[in-house]
């Protein structure tokens, strides 16, 4: 049964800040979710092969050939601080 | 004079063929009937009026130039497309400020046909949702009942079909999001082969589930723009060349048809209005020289647990790219890097993107990823199983599109797992990579009810020529009053239009010209 310490932990791996409020609410709601998840249990899938693609594909390649991109100033168009040509974060901590 | 509520694409573009009317006058027709309806439904988060009035100028004036089937016709486009030089939001605060660089192909591919782009349409933040409430900006309304939800994700392009507000519209469908909204909306919706249309510019939500398709307001329309969009994009990998190519459907009867009913598609929850609706129809097939038998798809019950742990999973891993650094809204004071991450995070997604990345990060999360993502894999394994051995008895099989027609606003949305049992019969097809489509087959209790029809892969053109036969049989024609306990009281449809950092002017203008 997932308790309030495993969605704190959670939500640290997502990166993810939540408000002590949405942790409580969070706890309820991933349970009964999971509960319902849990009906797949029921099934024996030991000898079922995980589907990797819906379609008979493999091996895609492509030409390893220079294409035209994005240029600097378009991958940082959008950006929220930039500095020296580069994307600007706060120091690690 | 054009009838928004009424007119199709094809008839559209008789008219502009026989100079019976322009395509800035059609474009204008789009953007009056918008002007007019959009405080009531709020279908659009931008309508590019502008730039639709600009476009469609040009294409009359450079018509030798700028020919084409489908030059000079209108379109919405859903907001979870990139579109170069028009913001794209996802209906998310994190990208309230997002201006693509690059356009998403399937989009690109119609603008190359001249196609006139009316606006950005509301969806589910991250198209997260099954009735569009989930949105950052507004809840989308049902131009058939303004008090209930038009379906999700993709509500706003349906609605905007349905309200005569767009000609026609691209969606996205990652466990029905397309069909949902088109069967409660009453109009045409498909999601097509997984890899048939290029999702190079799809934000992604569910990479190995997600489809663009068409919403509109016939299978011969729905048939028409999917021939546009479709073909092999060397920007996406997982595209693939169709083996043949989309024809405009013709079919007026169902001779030697062979139609499967699956059981547990009608086990439970299907409400009577809906199930009898669903029996007429499958009462016309017959008629019209088809043989409808029932099927079994034994594993259809976990196809819904299943995919509440792929798409979540898969969710979390696309959606970790929104951490403030490159695009969109960033947490301010943040001291540390993590710390802008984490409250960037926190304070830019809504409550069910939150509760997708929550439940995916657990899935994959070391200790359970077997338990979980694995077993989950496994279990698509076998509803794919079911449908190939299926597919050895009929071919194509039918069901509600969903159990239920449109529910009020605000119905489910205090219950995640009510919500998610919108989509039991639209999942599998999902899981399975499978084509379906949904048409309208009547009403009941003066709300629309979906028809779906899901074929083997890339049999696009077996469901579009049934579904064909099937429309003109049922002869499906009402149109949507915009009336309803809330068309009187009409407020903001909901949550407000706002930003992350609340300040509401650089939030996306809704229904304004951008």
């Amino acid at each position: 049964m997932i308790g309030e310490d495993d969605v704190r932990h959670v939500a640290r791996l997502a990166r993810l800040h939540l408000e002590q409020d949405e942790v409580g609410r969070m706890t309820g709601e991933l349970a009964r979710i999971l509960a319902h998840i849990d009906k797949m249990s029921e099934l024996d899938i030991s000898a079922v092969p995980p589907t990797a693609h819906v379609l008979d594909v493999v091996g895609v390649t492509r030409s390893d050939r220079v294409e035209p991109g994005l240029s600097r100033e378009e991958a940082l168009r959008n950006a929220p601080a930039v500095v020296d040509d580069c994307f600007r974060v706060p120091k690690m901590g | 004079m054009v009838d928004t509520m009424r007119l199709t694409a094809r008839e559209a573009k008789k008219l502009l063929v026989d100079g019976e009317v322009s395509s800035a006058e059609l474009t204008k027709a789009y953007l009056d009937r918008i002007a007019a309806v959009e405080d009531r439904v709020h279908a659009y988060i931008l309508v590019t009026a502008d730039n639709a009035a600009k476009y469609s100028t040009k294409v009359d004036r450079e018509m030798q130039a700028m020919r084409g089937p489908l030059a000079g016709l209108p379109i919405a486009v859903k907001d979870n497309m990139v579109t170069e030089g028009v913001t794209t939001t996802c209906a998310s605060r994190i990208l309230h400020n997002y201006m693509p660089v690059y356009t998403a192909t399937a989009v690109r591919r119609l603008w190359d046909d001249h196609v006139v782009m009316l606006g950005k349409t509301n969806l589910d933040e991250f198209a997260m949702g099954s009735s569009t409430e989930n949105s950052g900006f507004a809840v989308t309304r049902n131009p058939w009942d303004l008090g209930t939800v038009p379906g999700g994700s993709s509500g706003g392009s349906a609605a905007a079909v349905a309200a005569g507000e767009a000609l026609w519209a691209l969606g996205s469908d990652t466990g029905g999001s397309i069909r949902q909204p088109a069967a409660l909306c009453g109009v045409v919706g498909m999601k097509p082969t997984y890899g048939l249309v290029s999702r190079y510019g799809l934000v992604a939500f569910a990479s190995s589930l997600d489809q663009i398709g068409p919403l509109t307001r016939s299978v011969h329309d729905c048939a028409l723009l999917l021939r546009h969009i479709v073909g092999k994009d060397p920007r996406d990998a997982t595209s693939v060349v169709a083996p043949a190519p989309i024809e405009l459907p013709s079919a007026e009867r169902l001779d030697g048809l062979r139609v499967g009913i699956p059981r547990e598609y009608l086990a439970a929850g299907i409400e009577p209005g809906v199930r009898a609706r669903f029996e007429e129809a499958v009462a016309l097939i017959e008629e019209l020289g088809g043989r409808c038998v029932e099927v079994s798809l034994p594993h259809t019950e976990y196809a819904l647990p299943a995919y509440y742990i792929i798409a979540p999973a898969e969710a979390s891993a696309n959606l970790a790219r929104f951490d403030g650094v490159r695009y969109g809204y960033r947490a301010a004071d943040a001291d540390d890097v993590v710390t802008m991450y984490e409250r960037t995070r926190g304070e830019g997604f809504g409550p069910e993107v939150k509760r997708r990345i929550m439940i995916g990060t657990y899935a994959l999360s070391a200790g359970y990823y077997e338990a979980y993502y694995g077993r989950a894999q496994r279990v698509r394994t076998l509803v794919r199983r079911d449908f190939t051995d299926v597919f050895g008895e009929v071919d194509l099989v039918a069901s509600p599109t969903s159990p239920t027609v449109a529910f009020p606003v605000g119905a489910r949305a205090a219950d995640p797992l009510a919500m998610y049992v919108s989509d039991v019969c639209t999942i599998p097809a999902n899981l399975a990579g499978l084509p379906a489509l949904s048409i309208p087959c009547g009403l009941s209790d003066g709300l629309p009810v979906g028809f779906q029809f899901v074929g083997p892969a890339f049999s696009e053109n077996r469901v579009l020529d049934a579904a064909h036969a099937l429309e003109t049989a049922l002869g499906f024609t009402a149109t949507p009053s915009l009336g309803g306990a809330e068309a009187a009281l009409s407020q903001s449809g909901g949550a407000e239009a706002a930003s992350p950092t609340g300040d509401a002017a650089s939030a996306p203008p809704e229904g304004t010209a951008s």
